[in-house]
């Protein structure tokens, strides 16, 4: 292994713009003549919009022009989409109501955009926002999706009756409820899986310009994949043409799936620029917007049951989830909690009967769709609650209880599609439980109680799905668009590469990962790869990143077009080197002949095709420029074990982390300091929502009660212990690199882990999310009023 | 509109402003600074850290008006002659970043940190002295790493 190759901790290249100030997020751009936009936003969950009265707003200074939902319908502009048609168990499309990015008649959350306010300054527009002077017919709300079916009040959307969006199902029904019949016993639990903010610290931002001269548009944008958002504003909406848009995704401070999808905000930048002549647009959003309409995540209310034999075997498993998908569905809403989500419900383990059945629901609040992993985390959360709660009942050790259910023969088809291609789930969690020391816990155990702590330790042994594919499968489940990814290697006469990609970074290290692909396989200096992406005018497609599928699917397109250039330089080089292409070798960055001392270095080569003096052109093209558009074979498949252990402190009912193992299976890793860096984040995401976060409205009036960081509690760092990481490696086979994936695996993994390693500590079986200080104290109070 | 001078980076800054004009959007946006992030409205954040006087402030918090005759050091002003502070230099060795958003506030409040509470800073110290920066990407961990290591170097 070189010491940029691949398996090398290389020091990221991105870094030094952002170590000095120099980075160039959406925010930091401004445009010649730029002009702000603000949004007028909806005070109530459900109302109808009866008048909109501008007339103050318009003479307000600096004010240019102020556009409503009127304005936009005579535009005739189209809605915002979603993009995976799911069909309910009767055969019926899921209901998809209305979304135009300007509410028309309606509003239907706190945050629905009503007016924007174009003014020459942020201030000015802001200002004037006040003048608008909205009439509103309010209506009840409907908040929590546990009442979203049965409210009797009026519906979000009129075509959705009940707010049903579908009520769709996975798996088999008759074999679930046999298993369930001969069970020798039964774990039932209610789970609530709590809605989240994502909270990216980047706030969205947007500038839409648009050049009456050329009649062309531009985008810049805080998205996770510009090329989808090309496609929807033009497509879908309907502002102009792919080829008269451009996208650009600079910088982008963090995404976790909230920038993923096509939002309201950007569409009508790039619409008010044209409307006022072509001044460049420009909106940021304060942080309070972002907690009212930044797509939401998670938000489940499930029943789910395990059916164990005599010997701790899982025999069946039966789930029934409500999901929340907000007033409206947002770009891959239905697929979060349907394919992202049940498909993952057999766990590591080997269930012979799965039957699942989701009712996804609209209410009165922020679109709900993928967060850091997207269904899969919520699919863990049911599992490994379950699996724990089930041990503890059956007074199985919950570490035996899981070896004796393992899949342990690959590949391994699941009762819900998924089909596992590799894996080894004993070697992660014994590797796991020997970093953890679990033989020591009794003891840790007791030294707590002894100082008036309550210790407890949860394990959660998970497995997601990652780079989702193929195409043609995914196609056949709903999905609207294909899954693969592009690249382009464009090798230069001097030898230096530049790989254009159609994944987006936004944190994740992509132009140090990359380069190190590009850097071991042609044997050039890493100083000589660099990477670009996130701008349509110079990637010609891409699909972006998301699912951890960055590493999965893009790096191997970027390997393909790599595979396409040594073929291409192969003959460029035999011509030169007058023999034979078959005898053409290359190897470490040169170019031999077989049993000769001739030889080439890539730069040479390199050179010698933009020359095309030495070779025929009619049979070999000048210059060296590969690109490979790559569709996975199927999904993959990182799995692990992450074991939490807590102490409670019983007078306050705080819950501290005191040591954290994850042992992950990403496959081949290609640069561990990176991915050790996921994996910690991830851990985070999921901690927090254990622990301290969950997003609130008003059950009665729909307000959202955690608008900013005063009051939705992001974790922090004196949250965390130092964690301890381990890796087990089986190759993907579906990749030539054996990658698997790493970015969502400690988001999936820590809820479980920490849910069941407060109740262990707790002795308590049931504890919603997050397991606050206030929840804990009076759980702990409970016990010692009942121990009275 | 109010006159205000102060000192940037060591350059001598003099400008007319709104009254209500934050420091931030002083630094951002009449002085073209974008190094400073605004990252919420509650002051919680802390991606807008920089120093005044050489002390550690969050810049959403302070009017620009009352920065006269202040020092003020930002991102952009820590390294010196081309030379990165070592700070910076740990954040990269230990990849304390991901995303980048919050980094610079993330520095900032760490070169203050060991002004105050000197070069040898044990985790638990550096994890409570965080309280008020906030960072989605890392889990904190490897920037408690790169604060410890960072601290040693200055």
């Amino acid at each position: 292994m070189s010491d940029t190759g691949i398996g090398a901790r290389v020091r990221r290249k991105e870094d030094r713009r952002f170590i000095t100030g120099r980075a160039n997020y959406t925010d930091d751009i401004n445009l010649k003549n730029q002009t702000y936009g603000y949004f007028v936003r909806s005070p109530h969950a459900h109302a109808t919009i009866d008048s909109i009265n501008i007339s103050q707003a318009l003479k307000a200074p600096g004010v240019i022009a102020v556009l409503t939902g009127e304005d936009l319908a005579a535009d005739k502009l189209g809605g915002l989409i979603c993009g995976w048609m799911i069909h309910s168990k009767d055969g019926s499309p899921m209901k998809v109501g209305p979304h135009p990015a300007l509410a028309q008649g309606k509003v239907r959350y706190v945050g629905d955009h009503v007016a924007i306010v174009v003014a020459k300054t942020k201030a000015q527009a802001k200002a004037a926002g006040e003048l608008v002077r909205v009439s509103y017919g309010e209506l009840p709300a409907v908040v929590d999706p546990a009442d979203a079916q049965k409210s009797g009040g009026p519906p979000v959307h009129d075509l959705a009756p009940n707010n049903t969006v579908f009520e769709w199902a996975l798996g088999d029904k008759a074999a679930t409820d046999g298993a369930f019949a001969r069970a020798s016993h039964v774990t039932k639990m209610n789970i609530v899986n709590n809605r989240l903010v994502p909270n990216a610290i980047e706030p969205r931002a947007a500038i839409g310009s648009y050049d009456a001269a050329s009649d062309h548009f531009t985008l810049y944008t805080t998205s996770q994949n510009p090329h989808v958002a090309r496609l929807v504003i033009s497509a879908f909406v309907g502002i102009a043409p792919e080829n008269k848009l451009r996208v650009v995704a600079p910088d982008v401070g963090g995404g976790f799936g909230s920038k993923i999808f096509i939002y309201a905000e950007e569409v009508l930048c790039l619409w008010a620029s044209k409307r006022i002549g072509g001044r460049p647009v420009k909106w940021t959003a304060e942080r309070t917007e972002s907690f009212q309409a930044d797509a939401h995540g998670r938000d489940h209310v499930t029943e789910a049951e395990l059916a164990m034999d005599q010997s701790g075997k899982i025999i069946g498993l039966r789930v029934k989830t409500i999901a929340n998908m907000g007033a409206y569905l947002s770009t891959f809403a239905s697929c979060v909690p349907t394919y992202l989500y049940a498909t993952l419900l057999s766990g590591q383990y080997n269930i012979p009967a799965i039957y699942a059945e989701v009712d996804a629901v609209y209410t009165n609040t922020a679109p709900v769709d993928a967060y850091r992993g997207a269904g899969r985390p919520e699919a863990t959360y049911v599992v490994e609650r379950l699996v724990e709660t089930a041990a503890r009942e059956m007074k199985i050790d919950p570490a035996e209880f899981r070896r004796r259910n393992f899949i342990t023969s690959f590949p391994h088809q699941t009762p819900v599609i998924m089909t596992y291609d590799a894996g080894d789930y004993h070697a992660s969690l014994e590797k796991a439980l020997g970093l953890a020391d679990y033989k020591g816990f009794p003891a840790r155990k007791a030294a707590a109680a002894a100082k008036g702590k309550m210790r407890g330790i949860g394990f959660s042994t998970y497995i997601e799905a990652c780079g989702i594919a193929p195409s043609a499968a995914i196609g056949s489940l709903g999905a609207g668009v294909g899954l693969w990814e592009s690249a382009e290697v464009r090798v230069n006469p001097v030898g230096t590469v530049e790989i254009l990609t159609g994944s987006h970074s936004h944190g994740q290290g992509h132009e140090t990962t990359f380069a190190q692909l590009a850097s071991d396989r042609l044997g050039i200096p890493i100083d000589n790869v660099s990477v670009i992406h996130g701008d349509t005018d110079k990637v010609q497609f891409g699909m972006g990143t998301y699912g951890s599928r960055s590493g999965a699917v893009g790096m191997t397109a970027i390997a393909k077009a790599l595979d396409k250039i040594e073929a291409k330089a192969k003959k460029v080089a035999a011509a030169v080197m007058e023999a034979a292409e078959g005898d053409v070798e290359f190897k470490d960055g040169s170019f031999t002949v077989k049993g000769t001392d001739k030889k080439m270095a890539f730069g040479e080569v390199a050179l010698a095709a933009y020359v095309a003096h030495k070779f025929p052109s009619n049979e070999i093209e000048p210059g060296l420029k590969e690109g490979s558009f790559h569709d996975p074979s199927n999904f993959t498949f990182p799995a692990g074990c992450h074991i939490c252990e807590v102490e409670i402190d019983r007078e306050t009912g705080m819950t501290e982390i005191v040591n954290w193992v994850a042992v992950d299976d990403f496959g081949t890793i290609i640069n561990p300091m990176i991915v050790e860096g996921q994996v910690h984040g991830g851990i985070a995401q999921g901690v927090g929502q254990a622990l301290t976060e969950a997003c609130v409205y008003d059950r009665e009036s729909g307000q959202l009660l955690t608008g900013s960081y005063m009051d939705y509690c992001m974790p922090r760092a004196h949250d965390f212990p130092e964690f301890k990481l381990g890796f087990t490696e089986t190759k993907c086979p579906s990749n030539p690199l054996g990658m698997k994936g790493c970015g969502e695996a400690g988001a999936i993994a820590a809820p479980a882990a920490v849910m069941n390693a407060v109740t262990d500590a707790l002795g308590v079986r049931d504890l919603p999310m997050p397991a606050s200080p206030h929840r804990v104290w009076r759980t702990i109070k409970g016990m010692r009023l009942a121990a009275e | 509109m109010p006159s205000v001078s102060l000192n940037v980076n060591g350059q001598a800054v003099s400008a007319e402003v709104e009254g209500r004009t934050l420091l931030v959007d002083f630094l951002r946006d009449h002085l073209g600074l974008t190094g400073t992030h605004v990252g919420c409205d509650t002051s919680q954040c802390g991606a807008c850290v920089v120093h005044l006087d050489g002390k550690a402030v969050k810049s959403c918090t302070v009017f620009a008006v009352g920065c006269d005759g202040v020092e003020v050091t930002t991102i952009e002003g820590l390294a010196r002659n081309g030379r990165l502070h070592p700070m910076q230099e740990a954040f990269q060795e230990n990849h304390g970043l991901q995303c980048g958003f919050c980094t610079p506030g993330m520095i900032m409040a760490g070169v203050d940190l060991v002004r105050r509470r000197g070069k040898s800073l044990d985790e638990s110290t550096i994890r409570a002295e965080l309280d008020g920066n906030l960072c989605r990407c890392t889990g904190y961990h490897n920037i408690v790493k790169s604060i410890q290591a960072g601290a040693a170097k200055m």
